[in-house]
């Protein structure tokens, strides 16, 4: 790999052991995947919950900390295990709280914004067309290079964190052109009808056509889907696709038409996505029982905009079971300034923040509560979540709120 | 002996048994990650421990925890012993890579349909070679 007389220095430790670490790390990593550089990178976004990391990552972070590592580069992260306003209450361990400040404590000391959000790309870090990221949670990556035509690969939390600290990536996949065009093409025979069918599309698509470096043009949208819709779909098609990359054609930047889209490419294979399949996708989930044990929203976190939806259908109305919304701690603070916080706890609902439900050791929360059939409007929620031994059941935002108001589950 | 050719991975040389499937794999979706065993009930896998074995998957699946998880689970003796994919993500190369655990992709011929479970496997992933021993 060629390296600048900079990063050669950094790999022979002139910026000291932590930044000889994390390009050495870049080094093997970049080189499994054939990388002929590095590239430069504006911010870093990592992934770093409590529960993914364990005692030995958590050692870790602490030991860079202690190395003197410093972010070279804007530092954001990704959510936490737990709320800790509520943690104990809702039956979560002291020991994830423990770890979670731990964590936090280290990636301060390291200069990191502790933001704790996977929205960062619609609230504290919006990306724009062309320029290089390092950032992890898929949901982030997959809208920075879709909807941003920002440019980033996967990077898990160790990879994000050694781009903080030599402010670099190894150029592969994502970075580069060829690497970005159209692969498999889908055409909307039927038009989504809000944010849960934009999460069917991405479900379906991810399904049939899984692999990371598989990019699905999707073709036939009669309008422009809203931010919140399009990050149901990218977050669903990065769940069960692994996918990093889509083209919404006539609304993403890269996908002004569907020549542009494809580019040289010939769609090696192609879909159709009609109503049939997109109830299909809802039908797939199928409850064990008819009342649900929990009902989440979020999964990416909620915008503003689905707090107020959210609010919207609970005003006047009362939760028969668990209800839980999770957002960042900045969408809260909005949220309770324009009242929608008010109606929400009135009606019941639990708001989180700085969580994302997957990420809140889901085993032990359904242990110490007997949570099982879980209902949700995330189709990303709902393929992750079965791992930890729930019942999942995805249907539409309507259908999740009478479910939580009636105790009965719909569809 | 059975060979498979292909891109050089990472890691030093390993010896395990497979563990193959026809799914994906990630270490959030698909595993308990206080036993090592498949929990994911849809998984072809479940009921399975993946430790001390070569997984031989399709791909990656889903999420960023891999990057993390293969530390913690090779401090409590539970990581796979190597990991061989028709085609990987970045992320799962990441968490070997982090935890220092061999891993290949883009071999000749496929390693799902070649390897079975069971088969003792030789990673050589500097020479980006997979050899096949035998029933282990």
């Amino acid at each position: 790999m060629y390296l600048t007389a900079d990063e050669e220095a950094m790999a022979a430790g002139s910026d000291g052991p932590a930044v000889k670490w994390a390009m050495d790390y870049q080094l093997a990593v970049g080189g499994f995947f054939g990388a002929r550089r590095l590239v430069r990178v504006r911010s870093a976004h990592a992934h770093c919950d409590g529960e993914a990391l364990g005692e030995p990552g958590v050692r870790f972070l602490e030991q860079l900390a202690d190395q003197g590592a410093r972010a070279r580069i804007p530092l954001t992260l990704d959510p936490r295990s737990t709320d800790f306003s509520c943690a104990l209450d809702i039956g979560q361990s002291q020991s994830i709280v423990d770890t979670e400040r731990r964590i936090l404590a280290a990636m301060a000391r390291m200069g990191a914004l502790t933001t704790n959000t996977c929205i960062n790309y619609q609230t504290v870090d919006v990306p724009h067309g062309g320029e290089h990221l390092a950032w992890g949670d898929t949901g982030t990556v997959i809208y920075a290079n879709a909807v941003a035509g920002a440019r980033s690969n996967f990077e898990g939390g160790p990879a994000a964190l050694a781009a903080a600290l030599t402010g670099r990536v190894p150029a592969y996949g994502f970075h580069l052109d060829e690497c970005r065009r159209g692969t498999v093409l889908v055409e909307l025979a039927d038009q989504p009808r809000n944010s849960t069918d934009w999460g069917a599309v991405g479900c379906l698509v991810g399904r049939r056509f899984p692999g990371y470096w598989e990019v699905p043009a999707i073709d036939g949208a009669e309008r422009s889907p809203s931010p919140d819709e399009v990050k149901q779909l990218g977050a669903a098609l990065a769940s069960y696709g692994s996918h990093a990359m889509f083209h919404l054609v006539g609304v993403t930047p890269e996908a002004r038409t569907r020549a542009d889209a494809f580019g040289d490419n010939e769609p090696r294979e192609r879909m159709v996505i009609d109503r049939a399949a997109l109830d299909g996708a809802y039908r797939g989930f199928a409850p064990e029982r008819e009342s649900p044990d929990i009902v989440v929203f979020g999964t990416p976190q909620l915008s503003v905009f689905e707090l107020a939806e959210l609010a919207a259908l609970f005003e006047g109305r009362e939760v028969s079971c668990p209800v839980y919304a999770t957002t960042s701690a900045a969408v809260l603070r909005s949220a309770e300034e324009y009242g929608y916080a008010e109606t929400l706890r009135a009606a019941g609902v639990r708001l989180l923040s700085g969580v994302c439900y997957y990420l809140m050791t889901a085993r032990e929360l359904g242990r110490s509560n007997g949570f099982r059939t879980l209902v949700t409007n995330s189709a990303k929620l709902a393929n992750i979540i079965e791992g930890y031994g729930y019942n999942p059941v995805f249907r539409s935002t309507e259908m999740c709120v009478d479910a939580a108001v009636t105790g009965r589950i719909a569809g | 002996m059975t060979q498979l050719i292909g891109a050089v991975g990472f890691g030093d040389v390993v010896e395990a048994p497979a563990l193959v499937s026809t799914d994906a794999f990630s270490a959030r979706y698909d595993l308990d990650h206080d036993t090592g065993v498949i929990s994911r009930e849809s998984h072809d896998l479940c009921g399975q421990s993946i430790a001390g074995r070569i997984l031989v998957v399709p791909t990656a699946k889903g999420g960023t925890a891999t990057g993390w998880r293969l530390l913690d689970l090779q401090s409590r003796g539970l990581a796979p012993a190597g990991l061989v994919l028709r085609t990987t993500n970045p992320v799962l190369v990441q968490g070997a890579v982090f935890a220092g655990i061999p891993i290949m992709h883009e071999l000749e011929p496929d390693p799902v349909t070649s390897i079975e479970t069971g088969q003792l496997l030789r990673l050589v992933p500097r020479e980006g070679r997979v050899e096949t021993l035998g029933q282990g």
